[in-house]
């Protein structure tokens, strides 16, 4: 279906998800603001946000299927597979999130109904990200998500460590914001335009690849995505940040945040730079410093949290390594790895949100000892995403491990292969742990665990997660399909030239 | 029995059912009462036994692969499940499925707790291991080989001794580690093959035809399969896993570990390191490698089991020895050799499973297994110690048991092309009576010097029941392995000449082992 982006009918046509999530979040922040204190009003908030969610997801499903293309002028937006793809990954990643919330903002006695509104931006504000077809739209959408994320994160006032973990992702984020708008401006001021596809013709058409301006400025690109994605060295904020949020935040966080970082780097270097060989060795390194240090950090971290939250920096380096492939199938590995790690990330916080309180801060490895013969279905869920984590067979963090090796292969990059794999050995070392003091070590007293539930929704959630990742592992057709459409959908065969 | 069989079409549905069965068995055991859970993973055992026992009738002595199954899994990727039997793989499905049964019926009092996931564990495990040795498919190789892990990370961890976690984790990360390089190579391979020939599959069969495609990179993806494979076996450097494993794990999980696991390792070098890069694998350097590393392990295990005061410490690493010669027998790489390596990894299988079984019966009794604790069981217990000693014989190597006839043709075997190899291994069986009679020696003879063992009981019928096939196994092999020799012997010869041929070679020329069986040698 062709869609000319240049009349109103048609952008109103390419942006519906957009504008159907828009107009839920507006209401529901109305809803919100007249009616604070109840709880009811907060639990009904809480569910609207699900259906709010999932319309959303029905409406990208909808443009999806029918097929669209721009036609015309190069556009703000992008109509492609790779924008509905991460979309959909956004919202499953925002639906987890309220799942989970619903039990456990009555628990931690946080009383805004606006958390789930600012869910609601957030993901519209990754929407926009990943599917812009202009570093200014990008950015746009950067900023909306992000500033969402910060009050999100310190939306727990009463917690001294949720104000600290929001004020540092809030310098550091508007430090990386900087950065990421300084590299805009100097690849406008190389290239004399802010879209994507026409800085990959200039790029050609005038021969930019040696231009000064033009790499420093996608060098600052890279520093403003790397603080995005928590890579190494730009991950200090990442373990307090983690840490000091309410646990669903967390999650929220390290699945769709991140997620949303790495699709808008993908987009950007497939599209825009797709001639240059320049980035290709500084995400080489990047992906290698990251699994590195984020694996051996890991090691040595005792609490769950900032265990999980050395984890997800350890799996930033993974998806750098299909990034780092610069190919259509590292773009479709990206895809299928963000749809696992979504659920299996947003799976072990929310077992790790069902062990305790006060934001889980203190929750050791070790205090999981027993917990099989207490609540032997959390620890069997808990086990599958550790084990979807570490990569091992049968779950979808294996076919995902297995895309991205096979993308890293492809492109003849074996060496950053060997890496991957030699850190994922490395990830047993901690992944493992927890599934030993859950089976294999008794409980410590006979009220251990007495309190550790999932109710509601968060077990809906915690069981699908687990039974996905399951299904992903053993049937991953379906999936593989639609991430190999997407990550073919970059770019396609049409190219723009360029009109003075 | 053959054309029965086949009038129940079987060459279709055997390696599917094979798999399956135990599958199914697990939900089954997992749905049960507690108190059925053993009862019911015995008969899922004896009913894979049942039906994996037509592969010996129906099995053709051709080097062909049998049984062949292909499904399509993810197209995609060019996966498909594919599954098959030759000569090699026959005997390892057969020894999986005998143990089966057997582990199970000597957990029954062993095991006291949490019953229904261990039960259903051992059975998720005989389908990984299974599945390893009936791969026709690289994925689904690698699949099967990773997600046996699992199994037995947790029955060596939740069942096992005092310092199992250390144990547990150990096994898990050295295996994980080689596997996971070997995953790389076997994505290097089919990335050079697909782009090479346009056709995108991980095929055993396809990947070994092309493998030319990738011989700049051959030493590298050699070595990558070769340090996975040689972790399983494990080779002298990378056995330190092992003590620790077999020690910690129950007895069952001893017995599978040594009695199965351990092929797995030896299996990967016939079936894929071999076939796949002849060139590396005879290239001299390599070879001496090996082969010194072979004879280190053969010399070495005999030597660190002589000092053992732990009885299933000394099993263990009189395992190391027997993988020893396993290796020594694959890369001499005559006809002989390979197929007493296949009869050793037979034999290994009976025997050390025995003696693990018989270790474990002693540790319920005594909840020890410290060797100096015992003395003169042979008064108290005279069955235990008739069944210890045949097996330790047969262990040995003594001429009659299965143990002589595999150690024998490896040695023949391997002094055609690697003489003073032949004849340093040799030694390594004298150092095994030496270690095991010793031991045997402390055991059961002597005088009863510690009361607690006055009044041990003998052996149970579940206990004799256990014992009884094992036993049965040693002498048939002892005395008649022709049967089995006949059967090896086409699959042995193919990858004999294909390999030699592949990596310019010269072919040795020598009877088949099953003619000297038969006395027909001119």
């Amino acid at each position: 279906m062709p869609i000319d982006l240049t009349t109103p009918g048609g952008v109103t046509l390419a942006l519906i998800p957009e504008l159907v999530l828009t107009a839920w979040a507006l209401v529901l922040m109305l809803v919100a603001a007249w009616r604070h204190q109840d709880a009811m009003v907060r639990r009904d908030v809480g569910l609207l946000t699900i259906i709010a969610v999932v319309s959303t997801g029905l409406a990208v499903a909808w443009l999806w299927a029918r097929g669209p293309t721009s036609v015309g002028v190069p556009a703000m937006m992008s109509l492609d597979g790779f924008r509905f793809a991460t979309s959909l990954v956004f919202l499953l990643g925002a639906l987890l999130t309220v799942m989970l919330s619903l039990g456990y903002v009555d628990r931690e006695h946080i009383q805004a109904p606006e958390y789930y509104v600012l869910i609601l931006f957030a993901t519209l504000g990754m929407m926009f990200m990943a599917g812009a077809a202009d570093l200014v739209v990008m950015f746009l959408g950067l900023e909306l998500m992000s500033v969402a994320v910060y009050v999100l994160a310190g939306v727990n006032r009463k917690s001294v460590f949720a104000a600290e973990a929001a004020l540092k992702y809030f310098l550091l984020g508007a430090f990386a914001s900087g950065f990421f708008l300084y590299g805009i401006a100097m690849i406008y001021g190389a290239t004399g335009t802010t879209n994507l596809w026409l800085i990959h013709s200039r790029v050609l058409e005038l021969g930019l690849g040696t231009n000064v301006m033009l790499i420093a400025g996608i060098g600052l690109l890279l520093i403003g995505f790397g603080f995005k994605v928590a890579a190494v060295p730009f991950h200090m904020w990442t373990p307090d940040v983690y840490d000091g949020s309410p646990t669903p935040v967390t999650a929220f966080m390290a699945a769709a945040v991140k997620a949303a970082g790495f699709a808008a780097l993908v987009r950007v270097l497939q599209q825009a730079f797709d001639g240059l060989s320049i980035w290709h060795g500084a995400v080489w390194w990047l992906a290698v410093i990251t699994m590195v240090v984020g694996n051996l950090v890991a090691l040595a971290q005792r609490p769950l949290k900032r265990m999980l939250a050395y984890s997800s920096i350890a799996h930033a380096g993974y998806l750098l390594v299909a990034v780092a492939s610069g190919s259509a199938i590292g773009s479709a590995a990206f895809l299928f790895y963000a749809v696992a790690y979504t659920l299996m990330t947003v799976g072990a916080f929310a077992v790790l949100a069902s062990a305790g309180t006060g934001g889980e801060r203190e929750v050791l490895i070790d205090d999981l000892d027993g917990l099989a013969s207490r609540r032997p279905w959390i620890a069997a869920a808990m086990t599958v995403f550790l084990l979807s984590l570490l990569g091992f067979p049968g779950t979808a963090g294996f076919i995902g491990k297995w895309y991205i090796l096979s993308a890293a292969v492809e492109a003849e990059q074996r060496l950053l292969a060997v890496i991957l794999v030699g850190t994922s050995v490395v990830s047993a070392g901690f992944y493992l742990p927890p599934i030993m003091a859950m089976y294999m070590r008794p409980a410590r007293s006979a009220q251990s665990h007495q309190a550790t539930s999932l109710a509601g929704a968060a077990r809906w959630a915690v069981g699908v997660m687990a039974v996905a990742l399951l299904l992903f592992g053993f049937w991953p057709n379906r999936g593989l399909d639609a991430a190999r459409r997407g990550g073919e959908s970059l770019r396609p065969a049409t190219a723009y030239t360029l009109e003075r | 029995m053959s054309a029965a069989l086949t009038g129940l079409g079987y060459q279709r549905w055997a390696l599917d059912a094979i798999l399956l069965l135990p599958l199914l068995g697990a939900v089954l055991v997992m749905l049960s009462p507690p108190a059925a859970a053993k009862r019911l993973a015995l008969y899922v055992t004896l009913a894979e036994f049942a039906v994996s026992l037509g592969l010996w009738w129906a099995f053709e002595p051709t080097a062909a692969m049998q049984f062949q199954v292909v499904r399509q899994w993810i197209p995609e990727w060019g996966i498909a499940y594919r599954l098959g039997v030759d000569g090699i793989s026959l005997f390892m499905v057969l020894l999986t499925t005998l143990t089966m049964p057997l582990a199970v019926l000597g957990s029954w009092t062993y095991i006291t707790k949490y019953e229904r996931p261990y039960y259903a564990l051992l059975l998720v495990l005989a389908t990984g291991m299974m599945g390893v040795f009936v791969a026709l498919d690289l994925f689904v190789f690698y699949v099967f080989w990773e997600i046996m892990l699992i199994p037995m990370y947790f029955i060596i961890g939740v069942w096992g001794g005092p310092s199992r976690l250390y144990a547990a984790i150990k096994f898990f990360v050295y295996t994980f580690l080689g596997s996971l390089l070997m995953l790389v190579a076997i994505l290097t391979i089919y990335f050079a093959v697909a782009r090479a020939t346009g056709e995108s599959s991980f095929a055993y069969e396809h990947l070994w035809r092309n493998i030319g495609y990738v011989r700049p990179w051959a030493f590298w993806l050699f070595a990558a399969f070769a340090l996975a494979f040689a972790i399983k076996v494990p080779m002298f450097p990378f056995h330190t896993w092992l003590p620790d494993a077999h020690v910690e794990a129950p007895t069952a999980g001893s017995v599978i570990l040594a009695g199965i696991l351990l092929k797995m390792g030896t299996y990967g070098f016939l079936r894929f390191a071999l076939p796949l890069f002849p060139e590396v694998a005879m290239d001299p350097t390599v070879t001496a490698v090996v082969v010194v590393l072979s004879l280190i392990g053969i010399i070495y295990g005999a030597l660190v089991s002589l000092v053992q005061p732990d009885f299933k410490k000394l099993i263990a690493y009189s395992s190391v020895s027997h993988l020893g010669f396993v290796m020594l027998g694959i890369w001499a790489l005559t006809l002989q050799s390979v197929q007493g390596a296949i009869v050793i990894m037979i034999n290994h299988g009976i025997s050390t499973g025995a003696l693990f079984f018989l270790a474990g019966m002693i540790y319920e009794r005594r909840h020890t297994r410290d060797i100096a604790q015992f003395g003169g069981l042979a008064r108290v217990m005279p069955a235990f110690a008739a069944v210890l000693t045949l097996v330790a014989l047969s262990s040995i190597g003594l001429p009659g048991t299965n143990g002589f006839v595999g150690e024998f043709l490896v040695l023949l075997g391997a002094f055609r092309t690697h003489p003073w190899a032949a004849g340093i291994a040799a030694t390594g069986v004298i150092f095994a009576a030496a270690y095991l009679l010793w031991a045997i020696q402390r055991i059961l003879f002597q005088k009863v010097d510690n009361p607690e063992n006055a009044k041990l009981p003998d052996l149970s019928p579940r206990e004799l029941i256990v014992l009884a096939p094992l036993v049965a196994c040693i002498l048939w092999i002892g005395i008649y392995p022709a049967p089995i020799l006949r059967r090896i012997e086409p699959s042995a010869r193919a990858l004999v000449t294909q390999v030699r041929e592949a990596a310019g070679a010269p072919l040795v020329a020598e009877p088949a082992a099953s003619d000297i069986e038969r006395g027909t040698q001119d």
